[in-house]
């Protein structure tokens, strides 16, 4: 890489040719204020927040995108500069909904930090203030305009790296908004909930629909037996909310705060992970042996498969027919639990917390009932668990690891995995493989799914037969590669579709991380770690080896793909208009 | 080829155009065809005649009479009178054209006599939808000169000895551009045009368009040749019907002639061209803008570096003139950067084509030399203030420009003068104001307009011109705080540094500008709560005047507010405090007794 | 467009055409075109002057139309007018005899005596 000298404050540096200013900067140790920025996803120089005295220069440059050139005298914390900054700060927060105090992201929100980084005290120009309504149409995403400062965040993540977007720019000058087409609802566009867009607002502008409330009342509820289940992916970044290192597990620690809330019973969706590869490992041989639509395609996150609804509907027979982890474990909890502890179904409560904001779009969709009843009845993201664990006021550092609760709570590490890209190819290759080929792998790591490159493939030799299989996460890299099946370009046998870069523990529901953290560290590859290390640490690291499913089959399901399966634990799904008029 | 003894040129431009030309010209045909004389004269719809207050405007050759302000009740006297009978309708010719009994010809004629005319050289002189009256005036020589006898380089270089400055606004040297552009590694390069002309009251690409389609082309094909580019897009308005029909059927016409597309005069070169269409968005006259635009994005402008040349359209290095520019390039290739130089001044060679408006007896289109004096494009060609009254400021420039007192009015117009004085060329808008326009009002028209404009990427842009207009309209209502101004200034200041793009950047000069120059109206607006130029309606009061006053009660009756009180043959006053300034009072008082001040 | 030889030639005959807009010096021709001048047959005589004009090229001439020049019993008049010679004017013009005047006294520089007015009326 060639390296080229420039001056940064007084300081003489030698960086590569290709990096921008705030690159430069950075890397020396000089921090320049962001706020648009966002690394890969929105490099816009639209905030202006990262402005610089670059000599030379007729006006202030925006060190985010600018690239550096030889010789060049930059200039990070002059009058100037600073003026400029905070001039235009002001101006941003004389149009922002200054209620921090009831706000969603109060203390956790990049406008806050920079406004008191900035050392703001004053707004100098005040003026109009547009006061649009709220929309709270979606299951998922609540949309709040007087919250946006525009930075398009979530405009590029939705058309970059979903491929997906709905949400724009519309009008002009003081009347921009970032909205749907139309200024239609959340619920009457093709979103696909993924959430990825409030991952990366740096304010409340995009949240959650929060269910703390629904939640708190069932548990305040005598009759109502309230059962939580817990993703893979929430372990894993939870403790972030309490300070803790990314990556770090927190499993023994969650499920004590969640007993200390008072839920009745707490389950594992692990449990329902490895319940699904059961099923769709069992689904794959089928359709493999029998001339079965391929390539399948995993049906576990909801995200995807709206997706899949949406812009690909001619993939629909392709996509597995089981139902999601969370789905089959609400499906089990109200049958088989609900039987065998002789508790009324109707009054069982089924609460998942997950990384996913889409699952609350899912837990409504009518056909993942059973006899009438919802298989889940509320989702919490993983961010809304641990504003009730602080509510509660229990000290989540302190508790000591408790376990799941029985026969719901057993998992393998194969479950654990699914919270990362790659992870339920890499359960269902465990499975699938000892099943036809009737003996124990040698080893059970199959690294080359693992990792955070967009689009990954392998061939495994399953007997005389090998298998074609791709793992892709985001919607927009499941869209480059169903483009290249239509084209004819690639034959799969199976491919594991995550609806989120990286899959849940970067999910939509998951802990807010600021750009500036984004900057330093790839919470996909931190988070996947957590996940990893335990599946290493599990006594039993394959589904079909779990003691508690075999125990639900012998006593209840008959056997994978079953015709009692079939009615519990598997779904159809629906094409689906995009724009309805 | 039919010949013909006489040509009845007939405006096409927009503006005569919407006064429908398109009528009187289907009269002429009628007439002359009645008459038996269509074989004998012919009728041309040309472009812009420039001098736009004349319109509709005909002129007819080879006598060159001026007439302007045609109906189609005129034509047939013109026809019998002059086509028929060789007697020149004097009644009907524009005033100055007829002056002590002697007839002068449209060249004679002050407002053209002053004018050097080289982006506009074929407007209102040829018919823009026939490619061979483009060629008869020299079109495409210059192409074919440069294909058959340059190199690339060759053309860049006298592109750069000319001096040619970017006549968009910027005023950018024309040859580093293309130089800029040829020395960028790219697989493909592109060629745009700049035809989304935004600021208010500017249409000289416009009429440039309609006008001499060709030269555009021609210009373009040869920026393809210095450059290295086979595409060129021309961006336009959508606004300008007129101007894309030509210029399509201009395209078509080169194509069929071979003078667009493969092997061009029988050389390895090649080149095409498309139009775009713009929906009207001031800001995506701003380059990256309307790159973006031209992607199919919403035209938003991106930071700068890496400039267009390097990374441009579609990532590839483009270069990105606007259409004044281009219709000089085909006169100096094939006149020579000399030649070029001798017009104008040395830093800013040529000519300026300005869209002269605002209080001024000839509102039009005109083209200086480079150097010419404000007073004298005010008062030589623009014919001077209506009704006597005093000159008080021009604004150049448009919405980024700024407005010069009488102080500069011997100021000669160059890119570096205008800039000095905090104002700049722009695409060439010059509003002239008069004694009753007030400057706070007039800073505040304009920032409305980038109010309104704003894409609203940058906050400094998006928030900080709307709390400029909002202190503004503050201001001009009598509701001005002392620290109002300052709170303008550190506003404008840091806008003018901190936007993305230059129409933030510039979106604060009017205000600049007036508040350098026009202070004093600014603190009378907000410690005397007075308007000096009587202009902004919140700062006046009506009075009534005593020794007037009959007592007649219609004042009073009037009132939509009942501010006004007084018995029957009495004295009647107005309370300030309830009055509402609609006026009722003024238009019903039989006396001239109620006063304005 | 093959070769700017082919341009060229297009130009040649397009100009032709807009020369009569071109501001010019040189020789100026007027045609009486009053009622009298008409009814004696001024316009094919324009025409016949306008037309062989363009054959030859002449590029510096310029044909206008006037009303009554006050002979009205010599109609068709054709003045002509060229720097620094007095004005000649022919009269009972025909568009042949208007042929021979582009002819002889514009293009050759010689006076066709037997037209003027000077030898109509001796």
């Amino acid at each position: 890489m060639n390296m080229i000298t420039i001056t940064i404050d007084n300081q003489q540096i030698s960086v590569p040719e290709n990096s921008t200013v705030l690159e430069a900067a950075r890397n020396q140790g000089i921090d320049i204020p962001t706020l648009c920025y966002l690394k890969d996803i929105n490099e816009v120089g639209a905030c202006r927040m990262c402005l610089v005295d670059v000599e030379g220069a007729r006006t202030l440059q925006t060190a985010c995108v600018l690239p550096v050139t030889e010789g060049m005298n930059v200039k990070t914390n002059t009058k100037k500069v600073r003026e400029a900054r905070k001039a235009t700060l002001e101006l941003i927060l004389s149009n922002h909904d200054r209620e921090c105090l009831t706000c969603a992201r109060n203390k956790n929100c990049e406008l806050q930090t920079i406004s008191d980084d900035l050392g703001v005290r004053e707004i100098s120009f005040p003026g109009e203030s547009i006061v649009r309504p709220v929309d709270t149409s979606s299951p998922s995403i609540v949309r709040d305009p007087n919250k946006c400062i525009l930075c398009g965040r979530c405009v590029s993540v939705c058309s970059e790296v979903q491929n997906v977007g709905v949400l724009s720019f519309t009008n002009r000058g003081y009347e921009t908004t970032v909205a749907p087409a139309f200024e239609r609802g959340m619920d009457d566009i093709p979103c696909i909930n993924c959430g990825q867009c409030i991952s990366v607002c740096p304010v409340a502008a995009l949240r959650e629909k929060e269910e703390i409330d629904y939640v708190w009342e069932a548990i305040d509820d005598p009759k109502k037996h309230v059962v939580v289940q817990t993703a893979p992916a929430v372990r894993a970044a939870l403790g972030e909310d309490f300070g803790l290192e990314m990556g770090t597990s927190v499993t023994g620690k969650m499920v004590a705060s969640l007993r200390r809330l008072g839920f009745d019973k707490i389950f594992d969706t692990d449990f329902g992970a490895d319940l699904t590869i059961m099923e769709e490992g069992y689904e794959l041989l089928d359709r493999l042996q029998n001339g079965g639509t391929l390539p399948m395609i995993t049906s576990c996150s909801p995200g995807w498969v709206k997706f899949c609804e949406l812009y690909y509907p001619e993939f629909l027979d392709n996509l597995s027919s089981c139902k999601s982890p969370a789905q089959m474990t609400g499906a089990i909890i109200k049958t088989y639990y609900a039987k065998k502890n002789g508790i009324n179904p109707e009054d069982i409560y089924v609460v998942s917390v997950m990384p996913c904001s889409a699952k609350k779009f899912e837990a409504d969709r009518e056909e993942l009932s059973h006899n009438g009843l919802q298989d889940i009845d509320a989702v919490l993201t993983t961010r809304e668990l641990s504003k009730m664990i602080k509510e509660a006021r229990i000290d989540f550092l302190k508790l000591q690891d408790e376990e799941f609760d029985e026969i719901l709570g057993e998992s393998t590490g194969a479950g654990v995995i699914f919270g990362a890209t790659g992870g339920v190819m890499e359960a269902a290759l465990r499975t699938v493989s000892e099943v036809v080929l009737e003996k124990e792998l040698e080893s059970i790591d199959f690294e080359g799914v693992r990792g955070i490159e967009g689009i990954k493939e392998a061939t495994i030799e399953l007997g005389d037969q090998t298998l074609n299989i791709a793992v892709v996460h985001s919607t927009g890299q499941a869209s480059k590669v169903l483009d290249m099946i239509k084209n004819g370009e690639k034959e799969y046998h199976f491919i594991e579709v995550m609806g989120c870069s990286g899959g849940c523990v970067a999910g939509g529901g998951q802990p807010y991380i600021t750009a500036q953290d984004r900057w330093t560290k790839d919470i996909r590859q931190e988070r996947a770690k957590a996940l990893y290390g335990e599946d290493k640490n599990k006594k039993i690291r394959k589904s079909h080896e779990n003691p508690m499913i075999k125990k639900v089959y012998d006593e209840f399901l008959v056997k994978p793909n079953s015709h009692k399966s079939h009615e519990l634990l598997h779904t159809h799904y629906i094409k689906r208009e995009k724009y309805t008029l | 080829m039919n010949i013909y003894r006489s040509h009845v040129l007939i405006c096409g431009g927009t503006g005569c155009a919407s006064s429908r030309s398109d009528k009187i010209e289907e009269k002429f045909n009628e007439v002359l065809l009645d008459k038996e004389l269509d074989k004998e004269i012919q009728v041309i719809r040309t472009g812009c005649f420039g001098l736009c207050e004349a319109g509709p405007i005909v002129i007819v050759y080879p006598e060159g009479a001026f007439y302007s302000h045609i109906k189609i009740e005129d034509v047939p006297e013109i026809v019998e009178e002059h086509l028929l009978k060789g007697r020149i309708v004097k009644s009907k010719l524009f005033k100055e054209s007829f002056d002590n009994e002697k007839i002068k010809s449209v060249n004679e004629v002050d407002f053209y006599k002053k004018q050097k005319r080289l982006a506009l050289k074929n407007c209102g002189v040829i018919n823009p939808e026939d490619i061979t009256e483009y060629i008869a005036m020299d079109g495409y020589l210059a192409l074919g000169k440069a294909l058959t006898e340059m190199t690339p380089q060759d053309v860049i270089e006298v592109i750069k000895d000319s001096g040619l400055r970017g006549r968009g606004g910027g005023g950018f040297s024309s040859g580093l551009k293309w130089q800029f552009t040829a020395n960028a590694e790219g697989d493909e390069k592109y060629i745009l045009c700049n035809a989304d002309e935004g600021d208010p009251g500017a249409f000289m690409d416009r009429s440039i368009l309609e006008g001499d389609p060709h030269a555009v082309i021609e210009a373009m094909a040869l920026a393809g040749y210095a450059i290295g580019a086979k595409q060129g897009y021309v961006y336009v308005r959508a606004e300008y019907p007129i101007a894309v029909d030509r210029l399509q059927i201009a395209i078509d016409q080169a194509r069929s002639k071979g003078l667009l597309g493969k092997n061009i005069f029988g050389t390895d070169f090649e080149f095409d061209m498309e139009i775009r269409l713009g929906a009207g968005a001031f800001v995506c006259g701003e380059e990256t803008a309307l790159i973006a635009s031209i992607e199919g994005e919403r035209g938003m402008p991106r930071p700068k570096p890496p400039f267009p040349a390097n990374k441009g359209l579609w990532g590839k290095p483009t270069l990105i003139n606007n259409v004044e520019t281009y219709a000089n390039v085909p006169l100096i290739i094939l006149k020579g950067a000399e030649w070029f130089r001798s017009i104008g001044t040395e830093k800013s060679p040529g000519t300026k084509v300005f869209a002269l408006g605002g209080k001024i007896n000839n509102t039009g289109l005109v083209e200086i030399p480079m150097g010419t004096s404000l007073k004298e494009v005010i008062y030589d060609i623009g014919g001077g203030i209506p009704e006597g009254k005093a000159f008080k400021a021009v604004q150049t420039g448009g919405p980024s420009g700024g407005c010069l007192t009488s102080d500069f009015i011997d100021t000669p117009i160059d890119f570096d003068s205008l800039t000095a004085l905090g104002s700049m060329m722009g695409s060439g808008g010059m509003i002239v104001m008069d004694e009753d326009n007030c400057m706070v009002d007039i800073a505040r028209f304009f920032l409305d307009f980038t109010v309104e404009e704003s894409c609203g990427k940058c906050p400094p842009c998006r928030i900080g011109t709307k709390r400029m207009l909002e202190i503004l309209e503050k201001i001009t209502e009598g509701n001005g705080e002392p620290e109002d101004l300052d709170r303008l200034e550190r506003l404008a200041e840091n806008i003018k540094t901190s936007a993305l793009c230059g129409l933030g950047q510039t979106a604060p000069n009017p205000v600049l500008s007036t508040l350098k120059y026009f202070r004093d109206e600014y603190e009378a607006h907000v410690h005397e709560k007075r308007c000096p130029a009587g202009a902004c309606k919140s700062l006046l009061a009506y009075t009534i005047d005593e020794e007037k006053c009959k007592g007649c009660t219609l004042c009073a009756k009037a009132c939509p507010v009942d501010a006004i009180e007084g018995e029957r043959k009495e004295n009647h006053i107005i309370h300030q405090d309830k009055c509402i300034k609609c006026g009722a009072c003024l238009d019903k008082c039989p006396f001239g007794a109620v006063l304005l001040a | 467009m093959k070769s700017l030889e082919e341009l060229k030639k297009i130009r040649e005959e397009a100009i032709k055409n807009v020369d009569l807009r071109q501001e010019r010096e040189g020789t100026r021709i007027v045609v009486g075109m009053a009622t009298c001048g008409i009814s004696a047959g001024a316009r094919p005589v324009l025409m016949a002057m306008v037309e062989e004009a363009n054959k030859r090229n002449l590029t510096d001439v310029k044909i206008n139309q006037t009303g009554c020049i006050g002979m009205c019993s010599l109609e068709p008049i054709v003045e002509i007018y060229r720097p620094g010679e007095e004005k000649v004017t022919y009269v009972n013009m025909t568009p042949e005899k208007a042929r021979k005047v582009i002819a002889e006294h514009i293009v050759n520089g010689k006076i066709v005596d037997e037209y003027t007015v000077g030898s109509v009326q001796k």
